[in-house]
Parts: structure tokens; sequence; C-alpha cells
């Protein structure tokens, strides 16, 4: 079924998934991630990617917002989303450990370091990334660039443009020793959009 | 307006289909055979995109064909679908403006499909100036409600263009199953059907005889600025060919064998003029192809750009030299409709 959503989304969006490089991904759990315009990123990313990526590919979603309805609810399911609470102080419970959580049952992650759509390009990577290398050591990070997502359904907007996207994944990259969060931040945010065409 | 299979088949047009098949069959067997002739191994991406792109041919020539013999109902609806694949490639490159979103929403979900409802319909006097006189002075004006003039001017230029090129030009080529010739009472092997598919074919074959003449003998660039590949024996030798194939399959068309030759001619020229054309505007957006779905040939803008000049010239010149008449076009009572009792 979730095949069958992926081929429609894709034959709607018309997007392609490059691989930048032809670095071979290693196995196991990685965390990708990915620059975030658009309410489209995580759908279009989940129907781009190859079948056998998606079935362990679990998106990080803001679980204030995916909880509000029955709809966002089935949604954020259907794409096997892990839900995180925006303000771990409130909830008591630990992004990082759910996080962590999924990493060590051998799903990947998906986050979006910008954090909210309309952060911008000049945004700097929020430190959510770093701790989650911190915690698990020799973590590949695996960028994903989105182009022309942001164009299709811009912030503010709900009347989709059938315009074409595309994804190009680039080389995995690891937190080195003793880098410190800003270091490896900047790094990553520098990594991913060299991506762009 | 149906189309009758068995006459279709034994017409003019049953004619060209045999001859592209031939054509068709005779280009695999050279793509599929010359890595035998040519073992090097520097020609194997040459090897590989020629093969790719016969393929290609191959699902386009099947899809094209099967929707003509459907009808022209058919063959509108491929339209259709073929200037939505093209404006979506375009847009996706062309530089928008956030604040362009809704107008782009116009362009596809307005603009299109209403200026081929007029062809389903035949109301050509409306169809004729639907996008050049409404769409136009509409899209600047949803543009400047957004607010934003940073670049107006080249962005609203570059909306319309779009929608010129990609919508309205190749619109014409389905009027064309509405044209009536004189000849077509003369001799009863002539069809619409037959007329546009050798205007797509001399077209196309215009295409692939200027890239096997310029693979062949190509050393003179033809314009190096825009097009790197394009050479003068190539477009000599191509526009040729074609000439004299289209002067060939004349029996087709209503002109005649030396007025088939003069309109394939036209054809060829303004086809690699289109060619040239959205070459340039490739350079200036830094990509190669429009897109990829068409594996050897890039995206359906790549394949369809010399169609597109050609198109809304071949359909007037038609008309007007060959007294072609309009026919099975929107009644006066259905335009009285539009009037609302005014």
């Amino acid at each position: 079924m979730s095949a069958v959503v992926a081929q429609l989304v894709r034959l709607a969006t018309g997007v392609r998934a490059y691989r930048a490089e032809e670095a071979t991904l290693p196995p196991g759990p990685k965390v990708y991630y990915a620059n975030h315009r658009s309410h489209l990123d995580t759908l279009v990313i989940w129907a781009a990617l190859p079948p056998e990526v998606r079935r362990r590919l679990r998106p990080v979603a803001a679980q204030d917002y995916w909880q509000r309805s029955a709809v966002h609810r089935a949604v954020a399911r259907a794409m096997n989303c892990v839900l995180i609470p925006r303000d771990p102080k409130k909830s008591g419970l630990s992004p990082i450990g759910a996080m962590e959580a999924v990493l060590a049952a051998g799903d990947s992650l998906l986050i979006f370091p910008e954090g909210s759509r309309k952060a911008g390009e000049g945004a700097a990577f929020r430190s959510g990334l770093y701790h989650l290398c911190r915690a698990r050591p020799e973590l590949p990070c695996v960028p994903l660039y989105l182009q022309n997502v942001s164009r299709i359904l811009p912030a503010g907007e709900f009347l989709p443009l059938p315009l074409i996207a595309s994804l190009i994944a680039g080389a995995p990259m690891t937190l080195q020793v003793d880098e410190s969060r800003e270091a490896f931040l900047a790094r990553a945010r520098a990594h991913l959009y060299q991506l762009a065409p | 307006m149906t189309l009758d299979l068995s006459a279709a088949l034994g017409s003019s047009l049953g004619v060209l289909l045999a001859v592209v098949l031939a054509l068709l069959l005779l280009g695999t067997l050279i793509a599929y055979l010359l890595p035998h002739w040519l073992p090097h191994p520097g020609a194997r991406d040459l090897l590989t995109n020629l093969r790719q792109r016969t393929n290609s041919w191959w699902l386009m020539i099947g899809v094209f064909s099967g929707t003509i013999l459907l009808g022209p109902r058919a063959v509108i609806v491929l339209y259709a679908l073929i200037s939505f694949l093209a404006l979506r490639e375009y847009y996706s490159l062309t530089p928008t403006h956030r604040a362009d979103h809704r107008a782009l929403f116009w362009s596809f979900f307005v603009f299109l499909p209403t200026n081929y409802a007029l062809i389903w319909v035949g109301w050509f006097d409306l169809f004729v100036i639907f996008i050049p006189v409404y769409a136009f002075v509409f899209l600047p004006i949803r543009q400047v409600l957004a607010g934003a003039t940073d670049d107006f001017l080249a962005r609203t230029g570059r909306l319309q263009w779009g929608l010129l090129v990609a919508v309205y030009f190749l619109s014409h080529i389905p009027w064309l199953l509405r044209l009536q010739f004189p000849a077509y009472q003369l001799d009863p092997h002539l069809h619409p059907a037959g007329l546009l598919f050798w205007m797509v074919l001399v077209t196309q074959a215009n295409d692939v005889f200027q890239y096997v003449w310029g693979k062949l003998l190509g050393r003179h660039a033809l314009a190096p600025t825009v097009s790197p590949k394009k050479t003068w024996e190539g477009f000599i030798g191509g526009s040729a060919s074609a000439t004299i194939l289209g002067g060939l399959l004349g029996f087709a068309t209503p002109f005649g064998h030396l007025g088939a030759a003069a309109m394939a001619l036209i054809l060829c020229l303004l086809g690699t003029a289109g060619g040239l054309v959205m070459s340039a505007i490739k350079r200036d957006l830094k990509v190669k192809d429009w897109g990829g779905s068409l594996p050897g040939h890039g995206g359906i803008l790549d394949r369809v750009d010399s169609l597109l000049f050609s198109a809304p010239w071949f359909f007037h010149l038609a008309a007007f030299y060959f007294h072609g008449e309009l026919v099975n076009t929107a009644s006066e009572g259905f335009k009285a409709i539009f009037r609302f009792g005014w």
C-alpha cells in the first residue's frame, strides 16, 4: 500500500533521487538530515527513497503538531514517524532518548536540523544532530538536499504546483573525536548545502 | 468526428505508419548492431545513448500512433498532457518568485485546461486570443496583486513565455484535424490525421537526420555559443533529407508533392530555429536538458522543441495557401451561452 502511495507521490511531483557521489552507504542505522522549507518535505523524501531504505526510515516529527487531529495522527502513522516532544521540560521525555531507541532497534532516522520551515537558508543547525552523534559514536549522517519542494508547496500556501522536485543524496559523514558542537554543525550544514546544483 | 480504423489504415495514414515502422526497425537494427561494427571503448557512451534514444522512440511513436488511431478527442487529450508535462519542465527550471505561486497555479490549472477545452469544443476565434490576450493580460495583474516588484518584468515575461510556447504554440497541432482542404474531396485516401502525422513525422525526421548527418560529417559548428553539437553539415544534410522525405510522402497531404516539399522545408527551418531558441534558454539557465523522462533525449520539452515553433506557422500557412477551412467548430448557439442572454 505504501509502495502505491509512494509511486503516486513520485508521479505527482516528478521527484527523482540522485546520488551525488557513488559512495556506498554503510549498513546499519543512519541519520538522514535534510533542508526544510515545505510541509511536503517528509512526504517527498519518503516517496523518493528506494523501498529498502523507506522500510526502515523513521522521520522525526513534532509531537504537539502531529497529534493535533485524527488526520494528522494517521499521516504520521502511515509514514512511520517517531513523534518527539518539542519541549522536553514540559513532557519529561528525552527527545534524544526516543531517537536513540529507534537507532538501537536498527532503523534510520530522518531529521530536519533547521527546525521550522520558515527558518530560511541562513539558519544555523539546531543541536539535536550533534547530541545524537555524541550518544552514538560512528553514527553515519547522510545529507539529503531537496530542491524545488519549497516551490511546490511553500510555507503558508495550500495550493500545490506540479513542479518537478529532486532529492540529492550526499556521502555520509561522522562526528570527529573532539569536534566541538559548533564546528560539527557548521560542517554538517556545509556538507548538505554543497549538494545544491 | 470519429476515425474509422479500417478506413484510416487503408488511407495514406496507414502508409505513413508503415513507413515509420520501417524506419524505426532500421534504426533499431543499426543501434543494436553498431557496437559490433565499432568495438572501441570510447564509443560506449554514444552507443548507450543511441540504444536509449531508440527505445524512447518506440515508446513515443507507439503512444502517438495509437492516440491518432483513437480519434481527434484522444489527440486533444494527448496534446493537453504533453503541454502539461512541457510546462511543468519549463517552470521547474526557470526561476520563479515565491510571490508568483498563485499566478503559476492559474497557468497550470486554469489557462492550460481552458485552452484545450476551447480546442475540444472547436471555438477557434476564442482559442486564437485566449492565451495571447486574456491570459497575458491577467497574469501580470495577478502577479502585481502579490505585491513583489523585484525583477517584475523578467518574472512576468518568463511566466508568459512558458504558457505561449508550451501551451499555445503546441496546441495548434490538434487543430489540423479540423482543417478541411478541397483536396480531401478529390482524393479519398487523404485524411486530416494523415496530415497531422506527416507534419510530426517530418519535424522529428529533421531532428533525427540532422543528428545522423552531424555525427557522420559534422565539422563546422552552426551556433557554437548556443548549441555545441549542431553543425552546418548536420543542418544542411538533415534539412535536405527531411525535405525530400516530406516531398516523397506528400501523397498523405493536400499539398501535392512539390507543395509538400516546400512545407517540409519550412518545417525543417522553423524546427531547427525552435530547437536553437530553446537551447539558448537552457544555456541561460545553465542546464543541459529540460528533464529526464525520455532516456537518451532528455525531457518532453527537449523532444517537442522543434514542433513548438513550426506548429503555428504550419497551421496558418497550410490553411491560407491551400485553402483550408475549419469544420466542426463551435456553433453560434454554443457561443451564445457565454453572452448570458446579452
